[in-house]
């Protein structure tokens, strides 16, 4: 088998699964309004390509995700290292990580709709509360795991307790830290859409909503799937850019 | 690292009492005194502690608007009158009957699949496709189709948990499965174990604490897809409760929403952290 029958072979049961779809939508029990079949969902697609209505409000999504996330990134790793190195700031943080972290996030859209209003500042709050603690939880598990002998090597070598951390622990912390931020990456994802759904002006989820509300179906479908390949496409990118920063790592 | 999906952070429990202090001043009896007061588990519960007095006194003093934080005291005052009226029982428990149903039916589904996929095939070439697409899609933005399909009532709901929970559970299953040691099979095998006694005692156990690392990734992930659900649909349960506050501008009810599900979430989220230790208290990482 060559490369392509090899790669269209293990997705034949996506095409199967495509094929019952529009089975089912045209030939099924349903009204056509409860499933619209392929043919309808790509029309609506194209159609919204077309007026750039999709683009605008994925890129608003998408906006409002990478923010809350980077800073997540920013904030999480750093709080996480500094929690493993110095005691005053595990004693300090810890018991708020401890509270917040079984807390779901999603709770919190009331209160970012009381204190940020419709905006962006609300969800790029919110997004970035929920991104925090997997990032602040994996960066302090990572950097405590961190083999002693190399930390004391370093700094017996005259390395400031700065360089140590820098040059040493975060490196070393860096393959949990960057299984954290997938984990991150997911819930950045759920709490957009979720935010957007509850309360918003634009964006992924308001689009959805509205095309519902407004009985076309065929375009939520559209939507819906496109927003399902932007999370898996970001997760696979985000995989193969794991995969190139550790590959110092032996195997 | 299997126990990365544990957030609890017992070094930090721990140094603090067994290192004793550098420079602990007093001895005797004192110094136990000292050392429990400047222990870390004391001076954890101390900066909640100052957190919420924080919060009450500068709510009191009028520094942030009572729109934007509502005192603490209201808050609790809130909650302890919503607990007599029995309306947080209602809440909380609905909420809590839709995530178990839900998590519950997807997990009753992952778990079999996982394994069959393991073991399969053919069952393996067709749901390793679908399911490493679905793994990493954000599964709540579907729930327009689940209300469009089965109403604005509980089916929808629990359809879209089940869904939601039902992906890290099967991929965690499959890969736990997958990776069990072939040459325990083959022992077990070779002392005339049959095929259903080496999955019952042999296979599953050694998945047991990916299944669960799976689990505990689940678990938080319906809770929040519950109360999304609530929000969007309505009507009672913590999620309706708290945006109704909300739409009401009655930031004291949003409040008192947050602490009930913060409570309930942390009620759920450590009995999976129990289950899971007495459900390998025969495994080697119970001994950590």
């Amino acid at each position: 088998m060559g490369a392509t029958a090899s790669i269209l072979w293990r997705y034949t049961p996506l095409l199967i699964c495509l094929a019952l779809w529009e089975i089912v939508a045209t030939a099924g029990p349903f009204a056509n309004q409860l499933l619209p079949d392929v043919k309808q969902v790509a029309e609506a697609l194209w159609a919204l390509i077309l007026d750039g209505e999709i683009v605008n409000h994925g890129l608003r999504s998408l906006y409002r995700a990478a923010m809350g996330f980077g800073l997540a990134i920013i904030v999480g790793s750093a709080a996480g290292l500094l929690m493993a190195t110095f005691r005053p700031v595990r004693l300090l943080v810890n018991p708020i990580v401890q509270i917040f972290y079984p807390m779901p996030k999603s709770a919190l859209i009331p209160v970012m709709m009381i204190w940020f209003g419709l905006g962006d500042m609300s969800k790029i709050v919110l997004i970035f509360i929920g991104c925090l603690l997997p990032v602040v939880i994996s960066s302090y598990n990572g950097a405590r795991g961190v083999n002693p002998f190399l930390i004391w090597s370093a700094r017996s070598l005259g390395a400031s307790r700065a360089t140590t951390l820098v040059q040493i622990v975060l490196p070393a912390a860096m393959p949990e830290l960057l299984n954290g931020i997938r984990t991150a990456l997911a819930f950045a994802f759920i709490l957009m859409v979720s935010s957007e759904f509850v309360i918003a002006k634009d964006g992924f989820g308001y689009l959805i909503s509205q095309l519902g509300d407004g009985g076309a179906y065929a375009a939520m479908f559209a939507v819906i799937l496109v927003v399902a390949m932007v999370g898996f496409t970001a997760d696979r990118l985000y995989g193969a850019f794991v995969r190139h920063q550790l590959r110092w790592r032996e195997p | 690292m299997t126990r990365s999906a544990s957030p609890s952070l017992p070094a930090a429990r721990t140094t603090g009492r067994t290192a004793p202090g550098p420079d602990a001043p007093v001895a005797g009896i004192w110094r136990g005194v000292y050392r429990r007061l400047t222990g870390d588990a004391m001076i954890q519960i101390l900066v909640i502690a100052v957190l919420l007095i924080g919060w009450e006194t500068v709510t009191r003093l009028g520094l942030v608007h009572p729109f934007l934080l509502p005192r603490l005291s209201a808050v609790l005052e809130r909650i302890f009158n919503n607990m007599l009226a029995g309306k947080v029982f209602t809440d909380l428990g609905l909420t809590l009957y839709r995530a178990a149903t839900g998590f519950l039916i997807g997990t009753a589904i992952a778990i079999p699949l996982g394994v069959l996929m393991a073991r399969n095939t053919a069952v393996r070439w067709f749901f390793d496709p679908l399911i490493s697409i679905g793994f990493p899609m954000p599964k709540i933005s579907f729930l327009p189709i689940f209300i469009l399909w089965f109403g604005i009532f509980d089916t929808s709901k629990i359809v879209m948990i089940a869904f939601s929970c039902f992906f890290p559970v099967v991929s965690a299953t499959y890969s736990g499965t997958l990776g069990v040691d072939k040459w325990v099979i083959w022992s077990a095998r070779s002392f005339g174990a049959t095929p259903n006694q080496v999955l019952r005692e042999v296979v599953l156990p050694m998945a047991l604490p990916q299944i669960l690392t799976g689990i505990q990734i689940a678990v938080p992930v319906g809770l929040i897809t519950t109360v999304v659900t609530e929000m969007l649909m309505g009507g009672p349960g913590i999620g309706g409760s708290m945006i109704a506050a909300g739409r009401f501008a009655d930031s004291v009810g949003v409040f008192a929403g947050i602490v009930e599900i913060a409570l309930l979430g942390a009620v759920v989220v450590k009995g999976v952290e129990r289950l899971r230790a007495y459900l390998l208290r025969w495994h080697h990482e119970a001994r950590h």
